[in-house]
C-alpha cells in the first residue's frame, strides 16, 4: 500500500557490550519518502543514540548488537567505516543541536559547503558547485551575496549559522536527514521557512526527515508522524494529530499534561517519580512505577505493541482505559488575585543601570514586587534579566540606582549586606548540575547556610529544619546522605530550593530554573514552586524566557529586551493584548500544542 | 522488586571522598599495581631498614673497597664500612624530605593558587607574575644557590625543593580554580555572604583535588630526584652520616674495585622514582575517570549529540 520506506529500523537494540545494558530497546520504525517523524522523548531515553544510530554510528562504549538500519536499499550496519564515510553526507545527513560547533570555525563558510559538495560529487566542477551552493543558500532563506560566503562562522549569526549547518544537509539531496532540534535557535518565521524547505527537498527527492526533539509543541507544529520514546523504548508511534491529541500511552499522555500552556487553558501536572536508569533491563512495562493505570500484569512482561488506529500503536496494554482520557482542556488556571496595592512593595528597584565594564546591559529599570507576589521577568537570552537578577542577589556589584528590601536600601555586594538581608533573599539557579557542591552530601548542602545565620543552630535544630525542608520540597530522608550526582536533574533542582527555603527568605529569585529540565519533570518544580509561594506567602521573581511556563507562576509580568523593560502588567493583559511589538513576537515565538493538520500540507 | 526503588534513587556508591575513590581505582588499576610494587619494597627498605641492619652504619668492617663477602654482603666503601647497612640506613631521610618537601610545597601551592585563582584582580597578577618569576629561575640551580649561601642545613633543602615546587603547584590550582569558580555552588556561597576562606576551603578546594593529586605525584617524583642531586652534590647529609645520594658521591672513585656502594643506591633511587611516577600517572588516569561521570552535562534541556555520550559510556558499567 506505501511506497517503499525510506529508512527502516528493524528491531535495533543498542547496548553496552560489557554489561548488556541496553540503550535503545527493541526499536522498529518506518519513514517513507517525504515524510517528517518527530522523534520525541525526555533527555536519557535514547533518542540521541538513536538518531545517531541512523547514521551508522554508535559511541564509544555502545554496539548495535541486534537489528537491522536500511536507508534506501543500504544496510547500514553492515557497512564498513569507509563505505559509512561516504555515505554519511549523500545518503543519510546530519543536523546537529549546536550550529557553533558545527561548522569549522577556521574555514569560510562558502568553502565548507563547496567541501560536502566536491567530496560526493567529484565530476562536479567549480562552476557547478557553485550554482548548487547559491540554489540551495536560497532553498534555506539566505542572501546569495559573495560577502555571506566568504565569511567566518563566527561572523553570522546563530539562525545563519544553523541555515549553514542546514545548507550542508540538504545540499547533496540525500535519501535522510537527521535533524536534532535545529530550529530551536531560530525565529518563527525563519523556522517556518526552513521547515518548509525541508519538506520542499523531501517531496522532490522522496527523502525523509527524523526530527529529534524533547518538546513536543515543536513536534506537533512540522512532524507528521511522531514516535515517543521511554527509556530506551518506542511508548507509541502515530500521526502527530493521533498521537497528540489523543495518546494511547499513559506516558506520553502525561508528557503532554506536563506541557506548559501559553494560553494558560491547562493546570500543569508533571509525572511523578522519574524515569529508570538507563540500560536497565527489566521483563516489564518500564513506565510501570509512575503509570496512574498500571495493574499488576504490566510488570509481568514487556508489553507488546497495540494497533489503536492506521498507523498508530502504543507499547502498552492498557490502551483501552487510556482511551477515554484526553488531553484535557480541564478547568484552566484560574485567574490570580494580584496583590493588592496597598500591601507595599517588598522588593523595589529604582533607575538601575548596569553593565560589565564599559558594555552597557541594563538601562533604568525600575521595577516593584509586592509582598506575597509573583512577578515574571521574560525576555529573550542576552536581555539583561539575569544581570538584574543578579544584581538583585547581591552577585554583580557594577550597577548604580537603588534596590531596597522593604524600604531599607540593600548594599550592593551581598557581603556588603546584613546578614537578615541575604537570608530575606535567596537566588535559585538555572542549573542545579552546578549549583550544588558534588563533594557535599544532599544534607551537607541544605545545612551550608544555617552555619552562617546569625542565630547558630544546634546540631539538634539543624537536622530538625533540613528534615523540613527536605518536606516541604517532598523529598524523602533517603536522600540526605546522597551526593548530587546520585540525584536526578529535578530531583537536584527540589535540593537547591530547599536549601534556599531553609533560611525562611521572603524573596525568591528563580533563575530559569526550569530550563534544564525536562517537561515533566518542569510542571514538578513549577507546581512546588507555586504551592511554596501560596503557602508561605513568598514573594518570587520568576526569570525565564519561556512565555508558556508564565501562566503556571506569576500574577504579573515584565517583559525586558535590551536591558529595558518593555511593559508590565497582570499577566493574562499582557499576554492577551501587548503593547509592545517586541513582546508581541515573543508570545507568537512560543510553540503551542495546536492540531497538526496543517503540517502534513 | 522495582516498589520500593521508586521512591530512591539508585543506592549510593561513591560516597566516600574523593580522594579516596580516586586511590582505589588507582590501587586497581594495573599501572597503580605496579608501581605499588616498585614503591612499596623501596619504602620498607628505608623505614625499616636501619632496624634490621647488621651493622652501624659508621662501623669500619674491613678494608677499603673490598668486594662483597660472607661477613659485608655488598662490599665495603671507602673507609671500610658496611655497604649494605648504610643502604639500608640511608633511605630515610631522602624519602622523609621528599615527602616533606611535596608535602610544604603542594600546601603553599595550592593556597597560593586558589587564592589567586578566586580573588582575582590585581591579588592574582601580583601572586602569578612571582610566581612566573621564580620559575624562571633554573630549579636546580635555585635550590644549590639558596643552600650555598646559607649551607647545608635539611630544614633549608627541605625549604628550597618545596620552593621550587610552589610555582608550579600553583600554576595547575590556579587553572582548577577559574572553573570551580564558574559554578553556581560557588555564587550561592557568595551571594550568602560566606566568607571568601571558607568559600576557598568549602567550595572550591574539595573540586580541585584531582588535578591537585595528580600533582602531587608528580612532585615527588621531582623532590626524589632533586633531594638526591643535592645530596650527591654534598648539600644533604654531611658525612659520617649515611645517605644515598651521598654514598654515590663518595665511592664513585672506587667504583672499580667494589661497584656496589654506587650502584646500590642509584638502582634503589631510580626504581623508587618510576614507580612514585607510575603511581602518580596512575592516578592522574584515574582521576579523569572518576571526573568525568560527575561533571555537569550541557545546559541545555535535551541531551546533546555526543556530549552525552561519556555518560552512558561511564555511568553504565559502573553501576
Amino acid at each position: 500500500m506505501t511506497p517503499e520506506p525510506v529508512l527502516s529500523v528493524e528491531r535495533l537494540v543498542i547496548e553496552v557490550p560489557r554489561t548488556g545494558a541496553r540503550v535503545v530497546d527493541d526499536v522498529s520504525l518506518t519513514v517513507g519518502p517525504g515524510e517528517v517523524l518527530g522523534l520525541a522523548g525526555e533527555s536519557g531515553c535514547g533518542k540521541t543514540t538513536l538518531s545517531l544510530a541512523l547514521l551508522g554510528y554508535t559511541r564509544r562504549g555502545l554496539a548495535a548488537s541486534s537489528g537491522r538500519i536500511r536507508v534506501g536499499d543500504r544496510s547500514l550496519l553492515e557497512m564498513d567505516e569507509d563505505a559509512l564515510e561516504h555515505e554519511r553526507g549523500s545518503l543519510v545527513t546530519y543536523v546537529p543541536q549546536d550550529p557553533a560547533s558545527a561548522l569549522n570555525p577556521a574555514l569560510r563558510v562558502g568553502t565548507q559547503l563547496e567541501e560536502v559538495i566536491s567530496f560526493h560529487r567529484r565530476n562536479e566542477d567549480r562552476a557547478g558547485r557553485r550554482v548548487l551552493v547559491t540554489k540551495v543558500l536560497e532553498d534555506v532563506g539566505l542572501p546569495t551575496t559573495r560577502s555571506l560566503l566568504e565569511s567566518y562562522p563566527h561572523q553570522l549569526s546563530g539562525g545563519q549559522q544553523q541555515r549553514i549547518a542546514i545548507a550542508m544537509a540538504i545540499v547533496n539531496r540525500p535519501r535522510l536527514i537527521v535533524m536534532d532540534e535545529p530550529t530551536t535557535g531560530l525565529d518563527v518565521t525563519t523556522q517556518a521557512r526552513v521547515l518548509q524547505t525541508i519538506r520542499d527537498v523531501c517531496r522532490e527527492h522522496g527523502g525523509g526527515v527524523v526530527y529529534v526533539t524533547h518538546d513536543l509543541a515543536v513536534v506537533s507544529s512540522l512532524a507528521i508522524r511522531v514516535a515517543v520514546m521511554y527509556a530506551g523504548r518506542l511508548a507509541e508511534v502515530g500521526p502527530a494529530d493521533q498521537v497528540l491529541q489523543r495518546p494511547a500511552h499513559p506516558y506520553v499522555h502525561g508528557l503532554l499534561q506536563a506541557v506548559p500552556d501559553i494560553e494558560g487553558r491547562r493546570e500543569l501536572t508533571g509525572i511523578p517519580g522519574q524515569a529508570p536508569d538507563p540500560g536497565r533491563r527489566l521483563e516489564q512495562c518500564l513506565f510501570a512505577p509512575r503509570c496512574p493505570l498500571a495493574v499488576e500484569e504490566c510488570r509481568q512482561a514487556i508489553p507488546p505493541p497495540v494497533a489503536v488506529g492506521e498507523g498508530h500503536r502504543a507499547w502498552c496494554i492498557r490502551v483501552a482505559e487510556q482511551a477515554g482520557a484526553r488531553v484535557a482542556a480541564g478547568p484552566g488556571v484560574a485567574p490570580r488575585e494580584v496583590a493588592a496595592e496597598g500591601s507595599g512593595a517588598l522588593l523595589a528597584i529604582d533607575d538601575l543601570d548596569a553593565g560589565y565594564g564599559s558594555r552597557p546591559v541594563l538601562h533604568g529599570i525600575s521595577l516593584s514586587i509586592p509582598i506575597g507576589a509573583s512577578l515574571a521577568l521574560v525576555g529573550e537570552s542576552g536581555s539583561g534579566k539575569t544581570t538584574l537578577a543578579r544584581c538583585i542577589a547581591g552577585l554583580h556589584t557594577g550597577y548604580t540606582g537603588t534596590i531596597s528590601l522593604a524600604g531599607a536600601q540593600l548594599a550592593r555586594a551581598a557581603r556588603a549586606r546584613p546578614a537578615a538581608a541575604r537570608e530575606a533573599i535567596q537566588y535559585v539557579f538555572q542549573n542545579p548540575y552546578s549549583s550544588l557542591n558534588p563533594r557535599r552530601s544532599i544534607e551537607q548542602s541544605i545545612a551550608q547556610p544555617l552555619h552562617y545565620t546569625e542565630e547558630h543552630p544546634d546540631r539538634a535544630e539543624i537536622d530538625r529544619r533540613v528534615s523540613r525542608a527536605l518536606d516541604s520540597v517532598s523529598l524523602s530522608a533517603a536522600v540526605r546522605r546522597r551526593f548530587p550526582h546520585e540525584l536526578s536533574g529535578g530531583q537536584r533542582q527540589r535540593v537547591a530550593i530547599a536549601r534556599a527555603l531553609i533560611v525562611e527568605p521572603r524573596l525568591l529569585v528563580c533563575d530559569e530554573v526550569t530550563s534544564a529540565l525536562d517537561v515533566s519533570v518542569q510542571a514538578v518544580v513549577i507546581e512546588l514552586l507555586d504551592e511554596l509561594r501560596r503557602r508561605r506567602g513568598l514573594s518570587m521573581l520568576f526569570v525565564t524566557h519561556n512565555l508558556a511556563l508564565v501562566h503556571s507562576v506569576a500574577d504579573e509580568i515584565a517583559v525586558i529586551e535590551e536591558g529595558r523593560i518593555l511593559e508590565r502588567g497582570p499577566v493574562e493583559r499582557v499576554l492577551a493584548r501587548p503593547t509592545s511589538e517586541a513582546t508581541r513576537a515573543l508570545v507568537a515565538n512560543v510553540p503551542r500544542l495546536a492540531p497538526v493538520a496543517s503540517g502534513a500540507g | 522488586m522495582t516498589a520500593q526503588r521508586e521512591t530512591a534513587p539508585p543506592a549510593p556508591r561513591r560516597s566516600r571522598a574523593l580522594w579516596l575513590d580516586v586511590l582505589a581505582r588507582t590501587c586497581r588499576s594495573r599501572r597503580g599495581q605496579v608501581g605499588l610494587a616498585l614503591v612499596i619494597p623501596i619504602m620498607l627498605i628505608a623505614l625499616l631498614g636501619p632496624f634490621v641492619a647488621p651493622k652501624s652504619p659508621t662501623a669500619f668492617v674491613g678494608l677499603p673497597y673490598a668486594g662483597p663477602s660472607s661477613e659485608a654482603w655488598l662490599g665495603t666503601d671507602g673507609i671500610g664500612r658496611d655497604v649494605l647497612s648504610r643502604v639500608l640506613w640511608g633511605g630515610r631521610e631522602i624519602l622523609a624530605l621528599a615527602v616533606l618537601a611535596t608535602v610544604i610545597g603542594i600546601v603553599v601551592g595550592t593556597a597560593l593558587g586558589t587564592t589567586a585563582g578566586y580573588v582575582k584582580g590585581a591579588l592574582d597578577e601580583a601572586i602569578m607574575r612571582t610566581l612566573d618569576v621564580a620559575l624562571a629561575f633554573p630549579q636546580i640551580i635555585l635550590a644549590l644557590l639558596l643552600v650555598s649561601i646559607i649551607g647545608p642545613e635539611l630544614w633549608l633543602v627541605c625549604l628550597a625543593v618545596a620552593a621550587i615546587h610552589a610555582p608550579q603547584v600553583a600554576r595547575v590550582a590556579r587553572a582548577a580554580t577559574l572553573r570551580t569558580v564558574e559554578q553556581d555552588h560557588v555564587k550561592y556561597a557568595e551571594a550568602f555572604g560566606i566568607p571568601r576562606r571558607r568559600v576557598i576551603l568549602g567550595e572550591v578546594v574539595p573540586n580541585i583535588i584531582s588535578p591537585v593529586m595528580v600533582e602531587t605525584g608528580l612532585r615527588l617524583t621531582y623532590s626524589i630526584a632533586i633531594i638526591a642531586s643535592l645530596s650527591f652534590l654534598g648539600f644533604g647529609l654531611q658525612p659520617p652520616s649515611a645517605d644515598w645520594g651521598l654514598m654515590v658521591n663518595e665511592n664513585r672513585i672506587g667504583i672499580q674495585q667494589n661497584p656496589w656502594p654506587v650502584v646500590t643506591p642509584i638502582v634503589l633511587i631510580a626504581i623508587l622514582t618510576v614507580g612514585v611516577n607510575m603511581f602518580s600517572d596512575a592516578v592522574a588516569r584515574s582521576a579523569l575517570g572518576i571526573e568525568a561521570p560527575i561533571a555537569p552535562p550541557s545546559m541545555s534541556g535535551s541531551d546533546d549529540a555526543l556530549g552525552g555520550a561519556e555518560h552512558v559510556a561511564t555511568e553504565v558499567p559502573a553501576s
